[in-house]
Order: C-alpha cells, then sequence, then structure tokens
C-alpha cells in the first residue's frame, strides 16, 4: 500500500534534486531553469498528496496556481536568458561573473 | 462568494490594476513618446491608490472569507509602498535619457510589482501570499535585467532571477508542509493547529518558509544575491529594490510570524534573532572594503534589515510597532540616500558609481553634499536625526521584552556601522577634490531630495503620528 510517507520521499528527493541542480550545476543556465521547475514540481506532488490524504481540495486548487505562476516564471526566465546571451554570446555558468561575488 | 465589501477592501489593488493594464495599452500603442505622460500618470494611478486605502479599512479587516486582510497593519505598509514606488518612478526618467530614451515600461512594472506588494501584506492565506509575492517579483525580475544593452544588467536579472525563484520554491515547499500538517491554508487555521503542539512536520515547513522570507528580505545567510543585484540593476531600479519591495517582504514576515506561527513563537524567535545578529554582523562588516557606491548600499540595507527584525524577535506588539516604524524612516532615509546617488554623474551626465568620485564633493556641490551627509549620519544612528529614533525605538523593545544581551549586540554593531557611514562623509568633506560631477541636479530629483532630508532633519516632529499609527498597525495583528 502506498501511504502518504511515499509521496513525502518521492517530493523531498526531487526537491533535494532540484536545489542541488541550482548549485553543483557548472554548466549552463537552461539546467538550472529545468531544476526551479523540478522544485516547484515536488512542492506540487506534495501538494495534491496532502491534499487527496487530508480530503479537502485546497490543496489541488494550490497546485493549479504553482502550475501557472510556474509558466510565467519560466517564461521570464528565458527572456532574461535570451538578452543575456544576445550581450554575452555564451549562457555558461562560469561566465556569470561581470560582478564579483 | 464575492460581495461587495470585498471588492471595495481591494479597491486599491482593483485601481492599481485597471491603471496599470491602460498604461500598458497606451505604452504598446504610443511608443516609447508616450513615457512622461504614463511616467506621470502611474505616480497618479498610486496616488489614486493610496487615497483609496481609506476605503479599503473601513471595509476590512476581513475579505474574500479571509483570503485578504484590509486591515490597519497592511494600510500602513501600502502607503509606504506606493510612496517608494511613486518616489522610484519620478526619479527614473533623468537616468534613462543619458544612454537613450526613457521607455515606459518602467512605470507600468513597477504598477504590477506595487499589486504584488499590496497583496503581500494584506494575504491572510498561504495562497494569496504565494500569488503576490509572485508577482512582485516576476515584475522586479524584468525590471532588473530594464537596461538590455547593457551586460551588468541582464546579469543582475539572471541571478536575480534564479536566487528569487528558489527562494519561491524554498517558501512554497513550506507552504506545503505547513499546510499537510495543520489541514489548513488560512493563517487563523494555520495558527489554531499550531496551538496544539507544534510537530517535526510543522516545525520543518515554519522553517522552510522563514528561510524563503529571509531570501525576500536578503537577510543573512541569504542575501548573496543582494549586493550583485543592486550593483548591476539601473540606479532607479535600486532605489525601487531597496525602498518598497523590502518593506512588502518585512510587512510579510511580520504578518506570517504573528498571525499563522504567533503559537510556535519559542521556535521562531531563535531563528529570527540568529538571522538579525547574523544580518546586523555581516552588513557592518562586509561594508567596510566596498568601493562602489551601490554595492555599499545593498551591504547597508542588509544591516538595516537586521535591526528592524530585533522589532520581531520581541515578539511584542511594541516590537512589531518598532518594526514598522524603522521601516517607515528606512525608506526615507534610502530614497534621499538613493537621489544623492542618481546625482553622482560626470560632466558629460554619465552615472558614476564610485565612492572615490565623491571626494572633495563639498566644494563643487554644497547642497548635495550637505544632503548625502545628513543621510549617512541618519543611517549611521546619530542623534538627533530622524534613524537615530528607528534604532532607538527597536532597542527599546528588545529591552522591554527582556533581550537585554540581543540590544547590546546591535548597539555595539551599530559603531561598526557607523565606520562606513563616516568614511563617506569624510571623503565628501575632507579629501582632495576628484573630477567634479554635473553642475546641477534634475529638478524632480531636487525636490524629492529635499523632502526626505526635511523628514530626516525634523523627523522628531512626526513621531506621534508614526507611533499612533504604527501602534494601530501592530495592534491589527495581534
Amino acid at each position: 500500500m502506498i501511504g502518504l510517507q511515499h509521496y513525502m520521499v518521492v517530493s523531498a528527493i526531487l526537491f533535494v534534486m532540484g536545489v542541488l541542480g541550482i548549485f553543483i550545476n557548472r554548466k549552463n543556465v537552461i539546467i538550472i531553469l529545468m531544476a526551479i521547475e523540478l522544485i516547484l514540481l515536488s512542492v506540487n506532488i506534495n501538494l495534491v498528496a496532502f491534499s487527496a490524504f487530508l480530503g479537502d481540495l485546497v490543496g489541488q486548487v494550490f497546485s493549479m496556481f504553482v502550475l501557472t505562476v510556474a509558466a510565467g516564471e519560466a517564461a521570464i526566465g528565458l527572456a532574461i536568458l535570451v538578452i543575456y546571451f544576445r550581450g554575452r554570446g555564451t549562457i555558461a555558468v562560469d561566465d556569470v561573473n561581470r560582478m564579483k561575488g | 462568494m464575492i460581495d461587495s465589501a470585498s471588492l471595495l477592501a481591494v479597491l486599491p489593488e482593483l485601481i492599481l490594476t485597471a491603471g496599470g493594464l491602460i498604461l500598458m495599452l497606451i505604452a504598446a500603442y504610443g511608443g516609447d513618446a508616450t513615457a512622461r505622460i504614463v511616467n506621470w500618470l502611474a505616480v497618479l494611478t498610486l496616488a489614486a491608490a493610496g487615497l483609496a486605502l481609506s476605503c479599503s479599512l473601513a471595509h476590512g479587516p476581513d475579505a474574500f472569507d479571509g483570503l485578504v486582510r484590509a486591515d490597519a497593519f497592511s494600510v500602513f505598509a501600502k502607503a509606504l509602498i506606493y510612496g517608494a514606488a511613486a518616489a522610484a518612478i519620478l526619479l527614473a526618467p533623468r537616468y534613462f535619457s543619458v544612454g537613450g530614451v526613457p521607455r515606459p515600461e518602467y512605470p507600468v512594472l513597477i504598477l504590477f510589482s506595487s499589486i504584488g506588494m499590496g497583496m503581500m501584506v494584506s494575504a491572510g492565506d498561504l495562497l494569496t501570499l504565494y500569488v503576490g509575492l509572485e508577482m512582485q517579483s516576476l515584475a522586479a525580475y524584468v525590471l532588473a535585467s530594464f537596461m538590455r544593452q547593457d551586460e551588468r544588467s541582464s546579469e543582475a536579472g539572471l541571478k536575480y532571477f534564479v536566487l528569487g525563484s528558489l527562494a519561491s520554491g524554498i517558501l512554497l515547499y513550506g507552504s506545503a508542509l505547513l499546510y499537510g500538517f495543520t489541514g489548513s491554508t488560512g493563517f487563523d487555521g494555520i495558527a489554531v493547529a499550531l496551538s496544539e503542539g507544534v510537530s517535526k512536520g510543522e516545525l520543518f515547513g515554519l522553517v522552510f518558509v522563514l528561510a524563503g522570507l529571509a531570501f525576500k528580505i536578503s537577510a543573512v545567510p541569504f542575501h548573496m544575491w543582494t549586493p550583485d543585484v543592486y550593483e548591476g540593476a539601473p540606479t532607479p531600479v535600486t532605489t525601487f529594490f531597496a525602498s518598497a519591495p523590502k518593506v512588502a517582504a518585512i510587512g510579510l514576515t511580520v504578518r506570517v510570524a504573528i498571525e499563522a506561527l504567533g503559537p510556535a513563537g519559542l521556535q521562531w524567535q531563535q531563528v529570527v534573532i540568529f538571522v538579525a545578529l547574523a544580518s546586523i554582523l555581516f552588513g557592518a562588516v562586509a561594508a567596510i572594503g566596498q568601493t562602489n557606491i551601490k554595492r555599499l548600499m545593498a551591504y547597508s540595507s542588509i544591516n538595516n534589515v537586521g535591526f528592524a527584525l530585533i522589532g520581531l524577535a520581541t515578539g511584542t506588539p511594541a516590537g512589531a510597532a518598532a518594526t514598522m516604524s524603522y521601516m517607515a524612516i528606512y525608506v526615507v532615509m534610502t530614497i534621499g540616500g538613493f537621489a544623492c546617488i542618481l546625482q553622482m554623474r560626470d560632466a558629460e551626465g554619465r552615472p558614476v558609481e564610485t565612492i572615490a568620485s565623491l571626494a572633495g564633493l563639498s566644494r563643487s556641490r554644497k547642497g548635495l553634499a550637505a544632503a548625502l551627509a545628513i543621510f549617512m549620519f541618519s543611517m549611521a544612528g546619530i542623534p538627533p536625526l530622524f534613524g537615530f529614533w528607528a534604532k532607538f525605538l527597536v532597542f527599546d523593545a528588545a529591552v522591554a521584552a527582556g533581550l537585554t544581551a540581543l540590544a547590546a549586540f546591535g548597539i555595539a554593531m551599530s559603531v561598526i556601522g557607523a565606520f562606513y557611514y563616516l568614511k563617506i562623509i569624510k571623503t565628501i568633506y575632507f579629501d582632495e577634490p576628484a573630477a567634479p560631477y554635473e553642475a546641477r541636479g534634475g529638478a524632480v530629483e531636487n525636490v524629492i531630495l529635499t523632502a526626505c532630508a526635511a523628514v530626516i532633519v525634523f523627523g522628531y516632529f512626526l513621531n506621534p503620528l508614526l507611533d499612533r499609527a504604527s501602534a494601530a498597525a501592530a495592534a491589527s495583528l495581534f
């Protein structure tokens, strides 16, 4: 029987993968965008699982909002990436260093 | 059920939404030529939304079944937010007209961001909180990379986007946990569930939510994006980032901590105390070696957020009131400071950002030098300027709540912080003159500068008003 814990474990694993994808990744920024999506989807798994086990619809409504906002966020992220690429001709993470820090 | 009382309670947001959409259409059809008129119309829209706040207060406090709160707290925060947003719009045209033409999208984006900030401070539910936060952030990412042709600006936008999205993800993960373990997304429901004891799952949720919020207020240990974004973003945008979103994020943090997580006070108090101490210490120490004035202001804002959080750490109504008063005074100081920084232009009118270029300013531009000195002395917390009163209020609240050690540490650190503020004043008044700036500043800049300086110098006359407003705001949370 698959219980609430299983969903939470999957979600936690996806979340950690997403966070590591942002910090360990040294290749390119597209992968960071994918990692951000992964984080949001892990949250959605959590929300839907809680909603089903609590017998409460709010969690599913919440996950719909998250999906919508994630779409807008991805669009803006890619737009910023495009102007960044136009200026610099690269999207390698190691090159994002025009300012120290 | 949508009833008219709920709609009237969110009237400021409705005005901003309608105004923003109409102005966007004007900008889309009219092109860059409309920048000037759109700028002024955006300021008018903000003023109208500010007037509508009284209507919102009359129909509060609960709207849309508790999803939105239109109470004294949200009105106090929104008044600050709208004022700061209007100042950020007014300060912009001169800056953008140097490298090209001012574009009408800038005021429109600030309006959209203001809607999000208004939702943040009047959120009564995790869902409203998230949507408001994202509305504010999405507009802010675009604003940070507004100078498309400038490499630093697009890099700032990219960094802000990646780290901001990560923060939203962390906050959202915490919200999901809180929802799952308390069975509610409403702040009231969460508070009820937490008052029966805090489980492990709820504790995790609480920590994740606070971590996400700490990102948004740029508190240590989640501050790393701040210096880069403040340096890379166009200066009017930095003015905006340092003022309005700061108030919104601090307001949101105070509301979440007290309304939703209030019964878990013992748990979050330790987190907030640590974050406050770390921010004060790091902001003061890391600012010392900076050579870029915008980067210095970024560390200064980290430092100031730490002081504001001392008020929240007490968990008392007096502490919450002190935090909001601190933010009110901080916003005036910051906008004034940036109005000075915006006037740092070389003889051809190009912006200059190094602290070294300020040398000998007292000889070429007496008024500007005096204004900058006033803001720096005020940020350093030197009486009789208003910045001293802000710090006094939070320390007073901390001592009254028994957090004497925290207050003592804060006072000691504000001495370290004073060092780099005083260093700027020394550069202005005692160093050998560098190449002089443009002979005179813009009219709008000077008006805002003078107004902020007057508030900082004669602020004590405003004290009864500020005290009453912030006390009413804090009382509506408890």
